[in-house]
């Protein structure tokens, strides 16, 4: 067991975890940030996609280990007190059905908009290559970005 | 999936690596970012007793300007090559290629190093790398040792790296004045992975083509070097490089696979390095 100290969402935690967990699991199984989710084992889908320390990473593809230190946000850690403005755009612009994907294509887009805030679509369908969404044909995914982007979302 | 278990030693620096690695030899892995060795180990593809992580060597981070070579540390990130002044630069060609790499996520945990030393020929970075000259220095037990691209590449995903050894940097000679690039990749959309690459790099003089350094992406178990093209463009005008570029899969065996088979990539291969080339020379 190794000792890690993160903080997830503001708050800090210190655990002992195996080597081989990773921070998707310790997400959802230690800390109950269940937000978070798995939809693939091949690092393909970006629905496990956090924050660690600012940046988006698949979080299925990061040992909780390796982000001993860091700082991690979830999509449970993306409100404050209301919707962040990509997640109110997505609700807006009816950017997803199932819901599975919503999680890591709201993630990728915030960290997209905080390197790029006046994308254009081919930006934005670029930035959010990672993320793969089965139900919605991605349409309403690109306007809400950009409904978040003219909004000044961050 | 679950990882098999395996003990994690979080290395502080390069020797403490080495060392780690020495004392568990085969049944140790390092792991950089992980974006390859974690689905690996997802799979259980992978199964290391020992994990060492060379994240946090603060030596193999970032690059440095050394005069007629830019040094990258291994563990440079895809994200921090491409937003690097000093590689944009003078080693342009290397930017590009890493912009089309996998996706925003992955590139901010994949690693230079990483990717080059996973040697996988559908990889962009290592025929990059071969193209345009790079050296490994490459750190063991008797101390470092610096092998060429051309030495580097030795099967598929395997390289000159040993069991108990550590890629650190990599020195990568600058593209002067006269020189332009062009990486050319083809993929599926929805897949980040070239079917097939092709790295240009190429100088002009006088209106025609005075040296080109073409490496292939995907056309065989180690990333290629396209020696025949390479001495057929020498001289080239704008009007002869498509009749140039036609030596491009010369001696290449390329897989056949469910995107495409090895006479289909030969195709791809000429075509791309036509318009790679093309683009290269500004023509
Ligand atoms: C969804 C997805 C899409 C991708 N698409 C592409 C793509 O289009 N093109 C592309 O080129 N790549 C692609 N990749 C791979 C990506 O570029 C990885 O970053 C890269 O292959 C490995 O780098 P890493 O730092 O993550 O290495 P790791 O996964 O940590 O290590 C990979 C291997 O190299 C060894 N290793 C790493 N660093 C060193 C070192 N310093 N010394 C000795 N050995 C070392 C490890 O032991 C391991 O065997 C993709 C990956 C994913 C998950
Ligand atoms: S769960 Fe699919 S990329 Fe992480
Ligand atoms: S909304 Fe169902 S996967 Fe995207």
């Amino acid at each position: 067991m190794v000792k890690i100290s993160i903080t997830v969402d503001g708050e800090r935690h210190e655990d002992e975890v195996e080597p081989r967990l990773l921070l998707v699991h310790y997400l959802r199984e230690r800390l109950g940030k269940v937000g978070t989710v798995v939809g693939c084992d091949t690092s393909n889908c970006g629905a496990c996609t956090v924050h660690l320390d600012g940046n988006s990473v698949k979080a299925c593809s990061v040992l909780a280990v390796q982000a001993d230190g860091g700082d991690v946000t979830t999509i449970e850690g993306l409100a404050n007190g209301e919707w962040h403005p990509v997640q109110a755009a997505f609700k807006e612009c009816h950017g997803l059905q199932c819901g599975y994907c919503t999680p890591g294509m709201i993630m990728a887009a915030v960290d997209l908009l905080a390197n790029n805030p006046a994308p254009s679509e081919d930006e934005i369908r670029e930035g959010l290559e990672g993320n793969l969404c089965r139900c919605t044909g991605y349409q309403n995914i690109v306007k809400a970005v950009q409904l978040a982007a003219e909004g000044g979302a961050r | 999936m679950i990882p098999a278990q395996f003990d994690y030693v979080r290395a502080g620096s390069v020797d403490e690596a080495v060392s780690a690695l020495a004392e568990h030899d085969e049944d140790a892995k390092v792991l950089a970012g992980g974006q390859s060795l974690i689905p690996l180990l997802r799979l259980r593809l992978a199964y290391p007793e020992v994990v060492v992580d060379v994240g946090r060597i603060a030596e193999m981070h970032g690059i440095r300007d050394d005069g007629s070579h830019l040094v990258i540390g291994a563990m440079t990130t895809h994200a921090e090559v491409i937003t690097n002044e000093l590689l944009r630069r003078h080693c342009g060609l290397i930017a590009e290629a890493t912009e089309t790499v996998a996706d925003p996520a992955v590139r901010h945990r994949g690693t230079f190093g990483g990717s080059l030393a996973h040697a996988d020929p559908a990889g962009d970075l290592p025929a990059v790398a071969l193209a345009l000259d790079a050296e490994f220095v490459i750190a063991g037990a008797g101390g470092r040792r610096t092998v060429s691209a051309a030495d580097f590449f030795v099967d598929y995903l395997q390289t000159a790296i040993e069991p108990a050894e550590v890629l650190v940097e990599v020195r990568v000679p600058k593209l002067g004045d006269g020189w332009g690039y062009r990486y050319e990749k083809f993929q599926r959309v929805a897949q980040a992975w070239a079917i097939v690459g092709v790295a240009a790099a190429v100088r002009r003089s006088n209106g025609s083509i005075a040296e080109a350094r073409i490496g292939l992406t995907n056309m065989g178990s180690t990333p290629i070097r396209a020696s025949a093209v390479e001495s057929a463009l020498a001289g080239t005008g704008a009007g002869e490089v498509a009749a140039a570029c036609e030596a491009a899969a010369e001696g290449t065996s390329p897989p056949s696979d469910l995107n495409g088979k090895a006479d289909y990539r030969q195709h791809l291969a000429r075509v791309l390095t036509r318009r790679a080339v093309t683009a290269a020379a500004g023509y």
